[in-house]
């Protein structure tokens, strides 16, 4: 079977064996979870409890104040101990609700399900959305709400799924691919009638064939197309996915919306499915725990604001010598100084291992490789030489903002210079430019 | 808790290949191998000490500044300073003294490299810096060529094959090295680069390996067959078939594995393209109208010149980028 795929980017080891086998399995509920407030692009959220308040499962604890934000809500019933900063794995120390677990899972009464969601308004669907506090699940967090929410001059014909998965080691999506097709495609449809498209269409690596192969015998009762994908990093990238399968680009500095585009993580689908149908708040999502520092893989339903020290100890705890803890997958997850941080909306992966001394670094000796691989067609080594002598005007015309930090660039640098590392401080010192001329 | 709580930070990503800067020299190295094997069987150890003689001059060069720059002396082994070395004994004729080798490789590392920061900071090729020296420096003796010792020949001098069409009128003489000759490369000229065959067989694991972009000498090969092509079109009698062109001379060594060093040559493939079109176009002017029967290294170093021109204007399109029309 032809496979589509997109120009450039690289096959890394994939690493997907000690997982991919592993049904989905609940860990259970810690003694004490901790919800920060922010854990999405946006604005944060602004407490609704206070110290020694009771709370229900699934309430809200959290409140969206403005559009780009996502409410917040408790993944357990029980007291609340704390309203404090407390360490967050994207670095800075964020406002956290800090619940003592009485391990009775007393529901909320505010969750509301609807028996016909297919018949909801567009308005109805992403208010429930809203209220559920959904967020994009492939990292970025993005609130979900606004990304079915398009502007009244894009009309948009095309909600992609995004089954790729491409970053190494995680499989979390595929076991849910293989477990819950069905709620994944009703979360679909919900996206498909919030937004008018007119199909869906489900994109799935082609190392995921068996997920591909259930996909394709589902019969949910609407409409919908699945595609099979080349496995390659970062197939699952927004901009290359959508190049891939509808040979769209979308323009520089742009969304999928200005081609007509929605895409979302599968994850993100049946959470959307849960959240319509059942009320149901983003209180939960599918992680991989794995890497070779972690004596027993799975991929567990986890509850958020579990501390990674949980989730890892259910996993057999991280063995003597692991020195690395990362959120996310090896291409663009995050380091962690601590296992006391808290799993969060965001959460895709939490891998350890023994990492050895960095590779020495060398200069560029122009070989290209970055230049070959880079899926957005930038030029990452002349990047880096112009953010490192500060010429930020031509690092911009050069393209630093269309940047998506997958990291192939410095994948295949064999100097091992730390290319993304140059190119995110210099999209952090542009925007920081701008930021200072606007105001 | 984590076993070991000294915990590693590092920005993403985390999976890096397993490739390096030394390892890919040294491919270059064994690349190199076949036209060096050739070079033992046709000029035996007059080629062996010159490469002894380059290899004393870059290695102990290199060493010296990176001593004084207070570099990491293990970078000595990158095997850069090795390439130079090599690539330039292959392109010196076989009777040259080596004092001589000695001083071109000093010139080489110094000047071709180290002074503008070492590896990956030089804008031209070290190795035909060194040579474009001596070239000037000892005009006589670097184009004083001999007979390879497999042709048991008597004379003192000896023509390579450009010599012998630009200067002594090869091909109404019916004289023109024949194009086996050059294949196999038991003629006149600088010890490694006469074997055309030893020369590609080493480009090819090149190419195997994704080391160069083959853009560089395909587009060399295509400009300098359609310049000289063209005039021997127009006269077959007084200019070469573009395949003696092609066989004859540095070119391939020049085209395959000193216009393809990724430091000097264009990141872009529409720079790759420019610059080997203009190498190829280069060589065949001089070759035709100039006063040196051969041009490759002066069209590589000018063309060298041209490369951070080039990168700036050749810029790959952006994702979603419009071109303005």
């Amino acid at each position: 079977m032809k496979t589509k795929t997109f120009p450039r980017g690289i096959h890394p080891p994939e690493h997907k064996h000690g997982t991919e086998d592993k049904a989905l399995e609940a860990l259970p509920a810690p003694e004490k979870v901790v919800i920060p407030l922010h854990q999405h692009f946006g604005a944060p959220t602004a407490p609704l409890v206070k110290k020694g308040d009771e709370v229900l499962l699934g309430q809200k604890i959290g409140e969206a104040k403005v559009l780009f934000s996502a409410s917040v809500h408790s993944s357990v019933s029980g007291k609340v101990k704390a309203v404090e900063d407390f360490n967050h794995p994207l670095g800075k120390p964020v406002q956290a609700v800090i619940i003592r677990n009485d391990g009775e899972d007393r529901i909320s009464p505010e969750l509301q399900g609807h028996d016909a969601p297919f018949s909801l308004s567009p308005d109805d669907i992403r208010q429930k959305v809203k209220e559920a506090g959904v967020v994009g699940l492939g990292g970025a967090a993005f609130p979900t709400a606004v990304k079915i929410t398009p502007p009244k001059d894009k009309s948009i014909d095309t909600i992609i799924l995004n089954g790729c998965e491409c970053e190494p080691v995680l499989t979390a999506d595929y076991r849910l691919m293989m477990e819950y097709p069905e709620d994944i495609l009703k979360g679909a449809e919900l996206d498909r009638i919030a937004t008018g498209a007119k199909k869906i269409i489900v994109g799935i690596e082609n190392n995921k064939k068996d997920a591909f192969e259930i996909f394709r015998s589902q019969n949910p009762g609407f409409a919908f197309e699945t595609s099979l994908l080349k496995t390659k990093y970062p197939q699952g990238a927004e901009k290359n996915l959508i190049s891939a399968l509808l040979k769209r680009e979308v323009p520089r500095g742009g969304l999928p919306f200005d081609v007509g585009v929605v895409v979302q993580n599968v994850g993100t689908a049946k959470a959307v499915w849960d959240a319509v149908s059942q009320g149901r708040p983003l209180i939960e999502r599918a992680v991989t725990v794995s890497g070779t520092g972690i004596p027993d893989p799975k991929n567990l339903l986890v509850r958020v604001g579990t501390l990674f020290q949980d989730a890892l100890d259910f996993c057999g705890g991280a063995k003597d010598g692991s020195n690395m803890m990362i959120m996310g997958g090896p291409m663009m997850g995050l380091t962690q100084w601590t296992t006391e941080v808290p799993v969060i909306k965001g959460t895709s992966g939490i891998l350890a291992w023994a990492e050895t001394k960095p590779a020495r670094e060398r200069a560029c000796i122009s070989c290209a490789r970055c230049v070959t691989h880079c899926p957005m067609g930038l030029v990452p080594t002349q990047l880096m030489k112009y953010i490192k002598h500060d010429f930020l005007d031509e690092a911009e015309a050069w393209g630093a903002l269309d940047c998506v930090e997958c990291g192939c660039c410095q994948y295949s640098c064999p100097a091992k210079i730390p290319l993304v590392h140059w190119i995110r401080l210099g999209k952090n010192q542009i925007i920081a430019l701008k930021r200072k001329k606007s105001a | 808790m984590m076993a070991n709580n000294v915990m590693f930070l590092k920005s993403s990503p985390h999976f890096q290949d397993h490739d390096s800067v030394p390892k890919i020299m040294y491919v270059v190295i064994i690349s190199l191998l076949p036209a060096i094997a050739a070079s033992f069987y046709y000029f035996r150890l007059k080629a062996l000490f010159l490469y002894l003689a380059c290899l004393l001059g870059c290695l102990a060069t290199e060493a010296i500044f990176l001593k004084v720059r207070k570099k990491p002396l293990n970078s000595l082994w990158d095997g850069s300073a090795i390439i130079t070395a090599l690539l330039l004994a292959m392109t010196l004729p076989p009777d040259l003294s080596l004092e001589l080798a000695v001083i071109g490789s000093v010139v080489a590392v110094a000047l071709g490299k180290q002074v503008f920061g070492g590896l990956g900071h030089n804008i031209f090729n070290p190795a035909l810096v060194g040579r474009a020296f001596m070239q000037i420096a000892f005009p006589v003796a670097m184009t004083t060529w001999s007979a390879p010792v497999t042709l048991s020949l008597d004379a003192v001098t000896f023509a390579t094959p450009l010599g012998n069409l630009k200067f002594q009128d090869a091909i109404s003489q019916g004289t023109l090295t024949s194009l086996p000759e050059l294949l196999w490369g038991n003629i006149g000229g600088c010890i490694g680069e006469t074997s055309a065959l030893a020369l590609i067989l080493g480009a090819l694991f090149l190419l195997f390996k994704r080391v160069i972009d083959w853009r560089i000498p395909a587009g060399i090969i295509l400009s300098l067959s359609v310049f000289t092509g063209i005039f021997w079109m127009v006269d077959a009698n007084k200019y070469a078939i573009p395949v003696f062109h092609l066989l004859a001379g540095g070119l391939l060594i020049g085209a395959l594995f000193m216009a393809t060093d990724m430091v000097t040559s264009p990141i872009s493939t529409r720079g790759a393209w420019i610059y080997a079109l203009g190498i190829g176009l280069m060589v065949g002017i001089i070759r035709l109208f100039g006063g040196f029967p051969e041009g490759v290294m002066f069209s590589i170093l000018f063309m060298n010149t041209f490369v951070p021109l080039i990168n700036r204007y050749t810029r790959p399109r952006i994702l979603g980028e419009r071109r303005q029309a």
